[in-house]
């Protein structure tokens, strides 16, 4: 293991941990969008640009896009 | 359950997962490792059999190609259900304007738009000769469209998007793809089996009939994609002009 490929680890451990410790949904999904790029990261440094560009676009863009909109939708204030 | 015995039943059992996580992590093999067969093998021989660059396509469009069939209709089969449930409560109601009044957001957001659509494209044009491919450029595409809603307006998006035009890409994608390999059967090969001329590595015009599934598989998902926004957007229409009443 390099130093940036521990250095990019120690970064997805402490996305993950700020996404189990965020209480607040709103700031939930835009922190677990945060985790989501350090795992693009993780994924460029391993050398798989495929699944880098799924995460980026899947767990990056689309899932907090749905994940809002079902928010504001439950809260019912548009 | 009194509080001493639970927390005695939760030591003894939070002991036991540990010691059979820790035991797992100290069998797996070293950082770097890598054991697997099949992915040495197709590394060494994917390039001069499928003239597909992009091994990972050579994998998922051709040696693995039934796989991503099921993998593509189990992503048609939810986006059917979501549509299903969500459009059979809403009634139609006029649209309010709801353009981006921020400049600086309309400038980027619509900005990009164009950039990400152009990426797309390439993204889903080059999937078998760089990283890439149908499914990322699929939702690469997908999202440039949702830019169009963020950074302009929701009637802006509904007329790039009309929804016929979406649902029919989205069914052609999916179907086209058991189609292509229906075609293989029809060839006397194996269902999905690569046919056609493999052209010159590294050129687009190369690797038989990846191109075709990948082309299938972009359609499918980028549909699918805008199908979803759409839903949940047309949702949250429907809330804020109930709320404005």
């Amino acid at each position: 293991m390099i130093p940036l490929q521990a250095a990019v680890i120690l970064l997805v451990a402490l996305g993950a941990l700020a996404t189990a410790l965020t209480r607040e949904v709103v700031r939930l999904a835009l922190v677990a969008s945060f985790y989501a790029l350090t795992l693009v990261v993780f994924f460029l440094v391993l050398q798989a640009p495929d699944v880098a560009l799924s995460e980026l676009v899947v767990g990056a863009v689309g899932f907090p896009l749905v994940i809002v909109v079902a928010i504001v939708l439950q809260r019912g204030d548009g | 359950m009194s509080r001493e015995l639970r927390l005695g039943l939760f030591a003894v059992s939070a002991a036991g997962l540990g010691s059979l996580l820790l035991w797992a992590v100290a069998g797996l093999p070293d950082f770097g490792h890598y054991h697997g067969a099949y992915g040495t093998t197709l590394n060494s021989v994917a390039v001069g059999e499928r003239h597909a660059t992009n091994v990972v396509a050579a994998v998922v469009f051709d040696y693995r190609g039934f796989d991503t069939l099921g993998e593509e209709f189990i992503l048609f089969g939810s986006v059917i259900g979501v549509a299903l449930l969500l459009r059979d409560v809403r009634e139609e109601s006029h649209r309010p304007r709801d353009e981006m009044r921020s400049d600086a957001v309309r400038l980027l957001g619509l900005g990009f738009a164009g950039a990400l659509l152009v990426l797309g494209l390439y993204v889903v044009a080059h999937g078998y000769l760089t990283p890439g491919g149908g499914f990322q450029g699929g939702v690469v595409l997908a999202a440039a469209f949702a830019l169009v809603y963020l950074g302009g307006e929701y009637r802006a998006y509904r007329q790039l998007t009309p929804l016929p035009v979406v649902d029919l890409a989205g069914g052609i994608g999916a179907g086209g793809y058991a189609l292509i390999g229906v075609v293989s059967l029809l060839l006397g090969t194996a269902f999905l089996h690569n046919f056609g001329p493999l052209g010159t590595t590294g050129s687009l015009a190369s690797a038989g009939s990846i191109p075709f599934l990948n082309l299938a598989v972009a359609l499918e998902v980028s549909a699918a994609f805008v199908l979803l926004f759409t839903e949940f957007l047309e949702e949250l229409a429907v809330t804020r002009v109930e709320t404005e009443r």
